[in-house]
């Protein structure tokens, strides 16, 4: 197909379109609205043949979504910021349901203060419900991962929810060209809801949902369902793999720039990655060895694949785009959890910048870069772009 | 086609055995809606007693448990997935909800639903508490009821609401112009069965809000549970009546209503109130003052 000139919320709505999605349910919210907007358009012209739900909420909206997914039906939803967090409680009951249920979020801080710009606050802080979470740079990936996440999250080894996140504005907003499939080429790489079979409403066959488990059988369906959560890791490779063949664009679960024998690699998801990249291949120019490390998919978050590609660095700079209140960012654990049982292991930092939707440019990476030249001096949490008692200093190292 | 006792169906959808306590209301009335509604039926139900007890396989008919706020939106889900795979016509859909999941924490989902029109019959089994959690006062408790987060103290003489602020669960979605609301009790179930027929035949949402009793939370001995929901349409604490396309019509005529003292009696969460002759005094202005209101609407 034709080159399109598309923001990142149409490329969802696209993806979503050509996907062949038969329910809609989604409740508006800045900035994710504009991708239900279009989809109601699409509906609406006879170029999608599916039903809207028009909720009057959120949890609803997720709701709605499971019972059409009870029935066999392909069901997508697109959320952020409060919404999501209104949706929480659903969400946990859609994994455990194990509904393939794709969600479309436009990254968003949450209130208050106020804020409607970008942060990953909103999904990170829903990163244990046991959905697929995959994040994006470009309005182009977000096209592409939409299609993996629905060939994923429907694998039969799989069946699990799946959210494709991007950040507010900055992609939600920003039109940029991409490269769509031919609807044909769709149509193989996503076969019909009902190809596979998984436990669907059928009088034919009566059964029980959403039953009560008690403690003796409880573990037994938690690991489970966390089992499929990381074995989903294979699926997505394969998915990966399927769509360079069609589209000639590679992906990976972790995925490096340059370099592999950098000495200091920053490391992170979503749009911020292409800042970090861009600023990592100045400072190469000028002789540095630092590289950049692109966290695509953050559940189930690939243990060993981050510790390969970080295994050579002495220092790694971890940004966080969230923070875990009290703790640190909420991507950093997981990497220290990687790297523990490395043969060398890096001293890795942690970055909390961009918040709220503060741009983080060259300057917030340099600084970071900057702060990460002392090493670890009793304090593993940065905050760059911030105005502390003394800057860029967490309040634990001021004591 | 009126429902008769004679031509239900023979064919339970239930298993038998289940873990309800004795006399409850809401299995006995979920048997019979079945009945009518026939084994084509997919049920969406609340978290509550209802959710509880049918655990284990005991419906014969697909069963979906949700969580205790989002029914009618699931139900809305399967709705429109079904006219969208073109083979709506082939099922009927029912959800049930305890009044707290329904007139509660569910009331805005199910508000959603019926303004988007969404087909389903909805049927809620007000026990007039949280009977799940162990019986917590809900926005249909009674008032001077005692429930656990009533409860009757040196200050305090159970639930303190005025009757009139109660919530009017058939009125609260009537006034959503749904095309048929009814109001029973499980005392009386040819009025009820004959209601969840009007309701199937509904192409849109229905609603039906049925009086049931509950032994433990209400302090009713099992075997007087029927006796009991008898005793509120016969006092006119509770009144039958039905709502089709906006005209209301009450399906249960009491030429001559019992005192409202011969209701409470029965019911150990207002013994408290039994002595106080005013207070019964005032309480039976509020059961003729509804009465009344509701005829002259009629
Ligand atoms: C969001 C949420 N809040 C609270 C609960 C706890 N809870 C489960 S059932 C229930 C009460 C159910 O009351 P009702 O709907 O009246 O049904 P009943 O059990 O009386 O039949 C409560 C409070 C829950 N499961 N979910
Ligand atoms: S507590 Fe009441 S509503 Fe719940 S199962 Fe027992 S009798 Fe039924």
């Amino acid at each position: 197909m034709t080159r399109q000139f598309w923001n990142g919320n149409m490329a969802a709505a696209q993806a979503v379109r050509q996907s062949r999605v038969e329910v809609i349910a989604a409740y508006p919210i800045t900035p994710q609205t504009h991708t239900v907007e279009y989809l109601a358009q699409f509906v609406a012209d006879g170029e999608l043949d599916a039903r809207m739900v028009k909720v009057e909420s959120e949890h609803s909206a997720l709701s709605a979504c499971c019972g059409a997914s009870i029935v066999g039906s392909r069901t997508f939803t697109a959320s952020c910021s409060q919404g999501l967090q209104l949706m929480s409680e659903v969400m946990y009951f859609a994994s455990g349901m194990r509904f393939p249920i794709v969600m479309a979020v436009a990254n968003r801080t949450l209130s208050v203060p106020v804020n409607i710009w970008a942060d990953h606050q909103d999904t990170l802080v829903n990163r244990d419900a046991g959905w697929i979470q995959i994040y994006t740079r470009s309005v182009q990936e977000i096209y592409d991962m939409m299609l993996v996440a629905f060939a994923s999250a429907e694998d039969p080894r799989v069946n699990l929810p799946a959210i494709v996140a991007y950040d507010g504005f900055i992609l939600s907003h920003a039109s940029e060209p991409v490269t769509p499939l031919e609807q044909s080429v769709v149509d193989d790489f996503l076969p019909s809801p009902r190809a596979t079979e998984r436990p669907l409403m059928d009088p034919a066959k009566p059964q029980q949902f959403g039953e009560v488990l008690f403690p003796e059988w409880y573990p037994d369906f938690e690991y489970k369902k966390h089992s499929a959560l990381v074995g989903a890791a294979d699926v997505l490779t394969e998915r990966f793999a399927a769509l360079a063949e069609l589209s000639g664009r590679r992906y990976d679960l972790v995925e490096r720039d340059s370099d592999p024998g950098a000495k200091t690699v920053i490391f992170g998801i979503g749009s911020m990655m292409q800042t970090a990249r861009h600023t990592a291949a100045k400072l190469r120019e000028q002789g540095e060895s630092v590289a950049v490390v692109n966290l695509r998919v953050f559940r189930p978050f690939p243990e060993q694949a981050v510790a390969k590609a970080l295994q050579h660095a002495e220092t790694v700079l971890v940004l966080d785009r969230d923070i875990g209140y009290g703790s640190a960012g909420m991507v950093y654990p997981d990497v220290v959890r990687a790297l523990y049982h490395a043969e060398h292991r890096p001293t890795v930092l942690n970055f909390i910048v961009g918040l709220g939707g503060k741009d983080i440019t060259e300057q917030t990476i340099l600084r970071s870069l900057e702060l990460a030249k002392d090493g670890y001096r009793g304090q593993s949490v940065f905050w760059p772009d911030a105005r502390g008692p003394q800057e860029g200093i967490a309040p634990s190292a001021q004591r | 086609m009126a429902i008769k006792l004679k031509t239900l169906s023979d064919q339970e959808h239930l298993c038998q055995g289940n873990l309800a306590c004795a006399g409850c209301s809401q299995i006995l009335g979920l048997r019979q809606v079945l009945k009518v509604l026939g084994e084509n039926t997919l049920v969406v139900n609340t978290t509550g007693c209802m959710a509880v007890i049918t655990q284990m396989g005991v419906p014969k008919v697909p069963h979906f448990h949700v969580l205790f706020e989002n029914a009618a939106a699931v139900a809305s889900g399967i709705d429109d997935a079904l006219k969208q795979q073109g083979r709506r016509d082939q099922y009927k859909l029912l959800v049930v909800g305890g009044d707290g999941g329904t007139a509660d924490i569910g009331l805005a989902s199910l508000s959603g639903a019926i303004e988007r029109g969404q087909d389903f019959i909805y049927i809620c089994f007000d026990n007039e508490s949280y009977m799940n959690t162990g019986g917590q006062r809900s926005g249909t408790t009674p008032f001077a009821a005692r429930t656990s987060t009533t409860p009757v103290g040196t200050v305090s003489r159970g639930e303190a609401r005025l009757p009139a602020l109660r919530k009017n669960m058939v009125e609260i979605i009537a006034a959503h112009n749904i095309p048929y609301a009814a109001s029973t009790a499980i005392g009386y179930p040819m009025d009820f069965l004959g209601k969840v027929e009007k309701a199937a035949q509904v192409r849109g949402p229905s609603y039906i809000h049925c009086h049931a009793p509950c032994p433990p939370g209400w302090g009713v001995d099992s075997e007087l549970v029927i006796e009991a929901s008898k005793l509120a349409v016969q006092t006119g604490a509770v009144l039958l009546y039905e709502i089709e396309n906006g005209e209301r019509r009450i399906t249960k005529k009491v030429s001559k209503r019992k005192p409202i003292a011969d209701y409470l009696k029965l019911q150990a969460r207002f013994r408290h109130i039994l002595d106080d002759e005013k207070l019964i005094e005032q309480l039976q202005r509020e059961v003729d003052a509804g009465f009344e209101a509701l005829t002259a609407r009629c």
